[in-house]
Parts: structure tokens; sequence; C-alpha cells
């Protein structure tokens, strides 16, 4: 029997019926009186100095009101971490990609504003460039930062325990490399921006974001405003993935812009846009070895990595821990060593996606995995279940698995996907694969160095009595989390989510990390939950005072307020109450005294009621440098099987169905559990099978749109069985952690390992085209042959 | 230089002065301030623009405002009735067949002309039915039930 009201059930989401009529709005619905249409000039070349910028053709034309360059913008230095801040709003000195910015337009109409670019003539000396990692990396490469020399942005070499004892004493060594394409987001509503100065000066930037308050410092930060005159809203947001998780250099344009024409500026990317600015998932080339005793021990893993970076660091910086912190679970491995390195060329700066980071080590690790169980003869579900971390165990590198529900997860894909029957019983071209993965429940530290809350939350119960107005500076961006948050309110408060209203989305409303690392479930979560009870017990202290009842004897349930023992006679607050509402049809006349009164009452006794929470976590992780990536409160865990049907004539792959399960604590709501789990496996298998951005030599993506970036679509899709596993998370509120990111990390590996089974071959390359399975698998019969 | 078109939007006749070379997105976006017709590519492929007209569903982005002159056109905005959400709207909230909700309104209108013209289609159909409607954020296992539960 569910012991809660509201919480773990399948709530109908409280934003789903605006967007379902079209009433919910999202950045470009929003206009504003007088608005001007802004437009971003942006490199041709993907390597040049700028010689001369001249707007004055641009100037003139009539209905331009303002041409801006690093002139107007200036020469502050902004990125996502501070130690790396790379990006100046415009290119001062030189451009390092197609698509660097270099300039921006207002005008009265978009018309204008884009032949108004046309009209700016920059020149440029056109500098050789380098567009992979094995260019950049060459002796006598042209640089593209005066202070990274080799292009090298970032590096990190980390070992705990001994990896080369530890490989001296297995039995089975198992080394292979892997590498991915890079990724393109594929959010379906475009990044889009509105900003307008009032006349004290306060800035309100309206944007597709899913960080608010990054922007806010960053905005503030770069135009050297007070953070107090920065108003950072975002309304609905069509989906961001990672990659609308910092600052834009198109928001920083439009707040600039707006400043210089003291009118409301809106702005939007063009799906080109989308792909020229990236800040989508690196390519990986990873080369794992791992170690196992001839019984399935594993020992060691030595893991090297290259990220190909992109012309800035943006998220880089924090993605190249991340590829090798999250590699040390979910499996007992005492030994880990990671050599990890990203590296600039003249691309769009790649970020954070979905898994940020770990998708492709997973994906690596776990098909190594597979070939340790095949050497020994072990099903690969009891190889993982073998090596799997218990409930409290803490990795090499620090991460404490606080709850763990990873075998239960791997129990419930082998029985739902009827795996002991056809592991091994499927004909060749028929394969079936399993992997594991687990990811961050929010990242232990903000982005910038600081003793912050992760977020603050206030709850104001209306001064009428009844409803509860919950008010969070937190990113709904599609997954849920609005809805989560008012069944959190309302299972705390003892009232029916009927009564909640909730408002998010603002900087006005508090501090809130944002919607990236999984993070807002755990945190934000806890900071309602608290606030909740802060609100709950204001209300009962009056009642208690009131009635002469001891505080500890009262609660609320249902909206209804609950006495230990007798109920005390609460006739004379009913009379107060009711007296102020002569005439009105819909007094109460319950048994029980309702929650609409009591909070009235308490309002009359103590003016607004006000309750107020904030989380933190605590102090996680080791003190080896870069230990705090990786680092969660908690961890969520999944395991999926994949079934897949090879063609051995063509090469053509298809997913027949996928098995998922993911534990994810306590389910606030259950509905919107799945839809992560089914969404996480979609982009899983589309960057397995299908997702890859194209450049030609000249630096510019060839496939910039969303008919040859291909995407899963509706007849891709294999349908998914979602299994729903609840651990209980003491660091989580009522128990829940994460769903978003985690249940990507099993997609592409359990596919690979069912490739493999079909076909016999290990295919180390993304994604699974036809053109590739097919010549792995004439390289193989070949080699058969000899 | 304008052109005067007629159509009936949402069973309202309107007379709109448009510029030959506006889409019929853009109009009933920006003129009409019908904003729960969405742009996610302006080029066709995504199908967030998706509107019945004359019974049939197309990208509003990849037809003229002028070329929709004399026709019947459905909108979003058009599915709720008197009585609030239409039956296919309230399956969607049910099933959790929306998330970021971008992708919705042409979503469901191109379920609802896929269920006016075959009232019982098989999952193949469903599957084509809502082809040219890009999703990234459900996976579509939701968008499948929710159609499902609609059919009769």
């Amino acid at each position: 029997m569910n012991k809660f009201d509201v919480i773990s059930t399948r709530a109908h989401r409280i934003d789903t019926p605006d967007k379902a009529t079209g009433q919910a709005m999202f950045t470009d619905d929003l206009c504003r009186p007088g608005q001007l249409y802004g437009v971003l000039l942006q490199s041709p070349h993907p390597h040049a100095r700028i010689l001369s910028i001249d707007t004055s053709k641009a100037v003139n034309l009539p209905g331009v009101k303002s041409v801006i360059t690093h002139e107007q913008a200036g020469y502050i230095k902004y990125g996502v971490s501070p130690a790396r801040y790379d990006e100046t709003v415009f290119a001062i000195d030189k451009v390092r990609y197609v698509g660097d910015e270099i300039a921006a337009v207002a005008a009265v109409s978009l018309d204008i504003a884009l032949k108004a670019l046309s009209l700016i003539k920059v020149k440029y000396e056109l500098l050789p460039a380098v567009f992979t990692v094995e260019d950049a990396t060459k002796k006598g490469a042209p640089q593209l930062h005066e202070n990274s020399p080799g292009n090298l942005c970032a590096e990190v070499h980390q070992e705990f325990g001994d990896v080369a004892a530890a490989l001296k004493t297995c039995d089975i060594i198992k080394t292979s490399t892997m590498k991915n394409k890079r990724q393109d987001g594929a959010f379906i509503e475009m990044q889009g921006c509105l900003a307008e100065f009032d006349n004290r000066g306060l800035l309100t930037l309206v944007s597709s974001t899913q960080v608010p308050h990054y922007v806010q410092r960053t905005v503030a930060m770069v135009l050297g405003m007070d953070v107090g005159k920065v108003r950072v809203k975002k309304p609905y947001v069509g989906a961001g993935f990672g990659i609308k998780a910092a600052a834009c250099p198109m928001e920083l344009a439009c707040c600039i812009l707006a400043r210089e024409t003291k009118k409301p500026v809106k702005m939007n990317f063009t799906r080109e846009q989308v792909f020229m600015y990236s800040r989508a998932r690196h390519q990986f080339t990873h080369t794992i070895t791992t170690g196992a005793k001839k019984d399935g021990t594993l020992m060691a893993i030595k893991h090297e990595c290259c990220l190909d970076g992109g012309a800035y660091t943006s998220f880089g910086i924090a993605t190249v821990y991340y590829t090798g912190s999250l590699l040390g679970g979910p499996y007992k491995i005492a030994n880990m060593s990671y050599d990890g390195k990203r590296v600039y060329n003249n691309k769009p700066a790649c970020g954070a996606q979905r898994g940020h980071g770990a998708v492709i080590a997973r994906a690596l690790f776990e098909q190594q995995m597979d070939m340790i169980a095949e050497e020994i003869g072990m099903d690969p579900m009891e190889l993982r279940i073998k090596n799997m971390m218990d409930t409290g165990d803490t990795t090499c590198n620090d991460l404490n698995m606080s709850s763990f529900g990873m075998s239960e997860c791997i129990e419930a894909v082998r029985i739902g996907s009827n795996w002991d029957k056809k592991k091994g019983n499927m004909p060749r071209g028929k394969g079936i694969g399993m992997a594991c993965g687990f990811f961050v429940s929010g990242a232990g530290y903000p982005i910038y160095r600081s003793d912050t809350y992760h977020g603050t939350v206030i709850i104001k119960l209306t001064e009428d009595g009844g409803t509860a107005l919950v008010y969070t500076a937190s990113a709904e961006i599609g997954q849920g989390s609005d809805t989560a948050f008012a069944m959190i309110a309302a299972e705390a408060l003892g009232i029916p989510l009927d009564n909640v209203r909730l408002a998010s989305g603002d900087t006005d409303m508090g501090v809130d990390l944002g919607a990236y690392s999984s993070r807002q479930t755990l945190m934000t979560g806890h900071a309602v939950k608290q606030a909740a009870d802060h609100a709950k017990t204001q209300v009962l202290e009056v009642l208690a005072e009131q009635l002469l009842v001891p505080l500890e004897k009262l609660d609320i349930k249902k909206g209804f307020i609950e006495f230990a023992g007798d109920t005390p006679d609460f006739s004379a607050l009913r009379t107060r109450y009711i007296k102020e509402h002569r005439g009105w049809i819909d007094n109460p006349d319950s048994k029980k005294l309702t929650f609409k009164e009591a909070s009235r009452i308490a309002f009359l006794e103590k003016g607004s009621i006000v309750g107020t929470g904030k989380y933190k976590p605590h102090n996680l992780g080791g003190k080896f440098k870069g230990a705090a990536v990786g680092t969660s409160p908690a961890y969520g865990c999944s395991a999926q099987v994949a079934e897949v049907t090879v063609d051995m004539e063509t090469g053509q792959v298809t997913i027949d169905n996928i098995t998922d399960a993911h534990d994810c604590g306590k389910a606030i709501n259950l509905t919107a559990v799945e839809g992560q789990m089914e969404g996480s496996v979609s982009m899983g298998i589309g960057e397995a099978m299908h997702e890859e951005v194209i450049f030609n030599d000249k630096g510019q993506v060839l496939n910039n749109d969303l008919a040859e970036y291909k995407i899963v679509t509706s007849v891709d899709m294999p349908r998914v069985k979602t299994i729903v596993v609840e651990s209980c998370e003491p660091n989580g509120p009522y128990g829940a952690k994460e769903v978003g990111e985690g249940a990507i990390m099993p997609t592409i590996p359990a596919i690979l390992n069912a490739v493999y089974n079909a076909t016999g071959v290990r295919i180390n390359e993304l994604p699974l085209t036809p053109e590739r399975v097919f010549f792995a698998i004439q390289d193989y019969k070949a080699k058969m042959a000899k | 230089m304008k052109k005067i078109i007629r159509l009936t939007i949402n069973n309202q006749s309107h007379e709109i002065a448009v510029e030959p070379n506006l889409t019929l997105a853009d109009m009933l976006r920006y003129q009409l301030a019908l904003t729960g017709t969405k742009k996610g590519c302006d080029t066709g492929d995504c199908g967030a623009c998706t509107v019945i007209m004359d019974g049939n569903a197309v990208n509003s982005c990849l037809v003229l405002a002028v070329q929709a002159n004399g026709s019947v056109i459905e909108t979003i905005e058009g599915l709720t009735t008197a009585e609030g959400l239409a039956p296919l709207q309230e399956a969607f909230v049910e099933k959790g067949a929306i998330q970021c909700g971008f992708c919705s309104p042409g979503m469901i209108l191109s379920a609802k002309n896929l269920l006016d013209k075959n009232p019982n289609p098989s999952e193949q159909e469903i599957r084509e039915g809502i082809s040219g409607n890009l999703c990234r954020c459900t996976g579509y296992q939701k968008i499948f039930e929710a159609i499902e539960s609609q059919s009769s």
C-alpha cells in the first residue's frame, strides 16, 4: 500500500494541459511592444585574424537601431568554469570556428537586420586551420589560443591503487579502443531570447535556458552590472539536454543591444545556428584495458581518452574529468588509472550532453565486461552481479553509493527480457546484449567555487487559506520538475496537488543552479520539502496554541487536520472562519477541521505564512586534484537489455526491443520517470545508430538540419519495456534520486553487445551505419577464412 | 506589396493582408498570435508547425500564406472545445506523452489527422502517421499509447 498521498503516483503533469492546447508560452511566443529584432554576424572562416570591421553602411541603413562589435561588448572573458574563461561576446583579434560571433545588429524588422548584416565589412587574414585532434596536436600546428601550447585545452592524470601491479596478477586482460561521433542536442525549440531594460536600469532577460542562475551571473559580469539589476526568466523551454546549460553569446549580445537601443530586443537561433553553436556531446576516443581473474573478479582498469573539443573550453574541463571519474563504478574495482586530454581545434566547441562525459567510456567498458564473461564462460549478468558494488560502498575515486539498486535492475531486465531463455539460443543474425550504468544525482559542487546553497525555495500560503504557492528558481525544461516539486510540496504540507500552485524559472525567486547534472529532483526537491515543512509547522503551531493541544499531536493529511488521540472542540475556530464568509455557499461542514480553515486562522494570528527551504550537499569526495567532479549526494543506476536483428548481407541493424530498468530511488511521479527512461533510450539509440555531425574541409557543418542530421523518429524507435526499480536514497527527499541521465548509460553498450551476439563482430566506431557494419562483417569473414 | 487573402481558421473566417513571401506558420504566429503552432526548423524537417489544411496535415512553414487563400485551416487552438481539452489532448496529458511540449501541438494535429482518416490505425500506421513529427524527449512510447487509446 502506498503510504504517500501525492508522490509515488501517476499524477498528471501540471504543465501539460497548457502544452496540449498550445497555450504554454515559449520564448519566441512572447513579444513586447516596440521590440527590435537582433541578428548575429558570424565568421565564415574557421580560423582568421580580424584586420578590420566596418559597420558604417550597416549603421546607416534605415531601420537599423544599433550595430555592436567588441567595441561595445567589451573584453571581459567568460565561459563555464571561471578558471577556464576563454570566450568574449564578440571576437576581438581573431575567429576560431565557422560561426564565431563578430557583431550583432538590432533593427525594426528581421529583414532589415539581416540586410544590415550583409553590409558589415570584415577584413580577414586567413590562418591555417585544424579540424582533428591529430592535426591539432602535430608539431607546428596552428595554435588557437595563446596560452594553450599544443592546442591542449586540459589534461587529467589520475591513478587510484596500483594499476600496473594489479594487471600483473590478472588472468585475463582486454584492451580495446572505441570512438563515437560529435552529436547535436537536436532539441526541437531553437535557442531564443528577449531582453529589455526598464527605466530604472533593471535588465530582464527572457531566455530558452536550463540555467537562469548561471546566465544571470554571466550577464551581470560581462555587462558590468549588479546581479540584483539582472533578472533572468525562463518561460517554457523546448528541452536542452545540456546544450542550454550555460550563457550563450546570443543572450549576451541581446542584452547589450537592449542596453544600446533602450528597446526590447528579440533574437533567435536558426536551426543552422544551433548546429553552428553546437556545445553538444564531444567526440571521444577511448582506449581501455581491463584486467580480471579467471573467476571473473575485476582487478584493474587503465583508461585513456582524448576529447575532440572544438574552439573553446565551454564545459570541457568538467567533461574531461567526468569521463574518467564515472568509470569508477558500478563495480568493485580497487585499481583505476585515467589519462585524459581535451584538444582545441577549429570546430564549434563541444559541451555537456545527457550523460555528460561518461557515455562512450561506459559503452566501451561494458563491452569489455562481455568479452571477459565470454572468455571465462560466465553469463554476462552473472559477471556483473559478481563484481557489483553494494549499497554504502565507495568507489576507488571516492564516490559513495548511498543507495544502489543495481543488482535489482539486472534481475528486473533478466526476467523482463526473458534473458535466460534467449541468451545463447538466438539464430545467427539475431542477438541479445545487456549493459549497466550509473550517473550522478546532481553535481556535488557548483560550477563556480562557492558555498552557495544549490537551491532555495519559498512557499507562501495564500492569505485566504487553502492554497500553497511554491516559488523556485529551478528550471522546468520538459523533464517534469515543476510537477515533481508541486507533488513534493503537496505531500509535505498534507494537501491535495490541486491546492498547490507553482512558479519557477525566475532568478527573482531565489537561487537554483538549474537543470543539469540530473540535480533538481534531489536538490531542489529537498528545499521544497523543507519549505513545506516550515510552512506546515507554522500553521500547526497556531492551531496548537488556539486549541491547547501539544504540537506533536497535530498533523495535516489530504487537506484535513489530524489529531493524535481525541479531536478537540474546534467549533470556535470554525465559527470564526465562517463569520468571515457570510453568504458563501462552500463553507466547511466536515467532521474534520480543514487545512483551509487552519491556514486562514494562522494568517489571522501571524500574518502571511511563508516557509523557506534550502539545500546544499554535505562535503563530498576525496582530496586529489579533480576530486569534486563526479561527486554527488546520490547515484541513479540502470540495466538494459537490447535485442537486435542484423542483416548479414547488408549490415543493416534493427533494434527489435529494449528492456530497461532504472533505480531512481523513490519515484515521485512514475509516469515521468518512465518518460525520462524512454527518452534516454531514444537518445542513446540515436547516437548508436544514426547521429553524426559532419564537417567539410572548411570547418562547415554539412548536415546542419534535422533532415540530414538523423535523430530517432517514430518509425525507428523500438518498443521499450520500462521497469522502475525503487530504492530508498537516504540523501534524497522521500528517498528520491535521478533518472534523467543515468538511463542513457547502458543503451549503447547493450546494443553493441547484442550486435556482437548476432554477428560475432565487435564494432569500435559509432554510429552503426549499414556500411560500417557491413565492412566489419566482411573483415571478420576474411579473418575467419584465413 | 501585400495581398489580401481569405481563409477559415478554426471555424472563423479571416481576411488578412500578407506579404507574398510570408509563410503560413509566420502568419499564424506573428499576425494572428496563434502561437500554439511552433517553429523548430523553418525547413519542413521537424513537424512542430503542423496544421491541418483542407483535411491534410501540412508543415505550415512550407506553405505560403497566399497559398492558403480559400483554405480551411485547423490549428491546435481549434481543438479545444467549450468543455475543455479534446479527448486526444486529454489522452496526451493522461499518458504522459508530453514532456517539453514543443512538438506536442504538431504531434497532436498529425495524430488527429491520422485518426480522422483512419479511426483504428495499426501500430505501424500510427508510427507512419506521426513520422514527420520529431520528438527528442519522449522516445515516442507514451505518444503511441496516447494515440492507441483514442483509436476506436
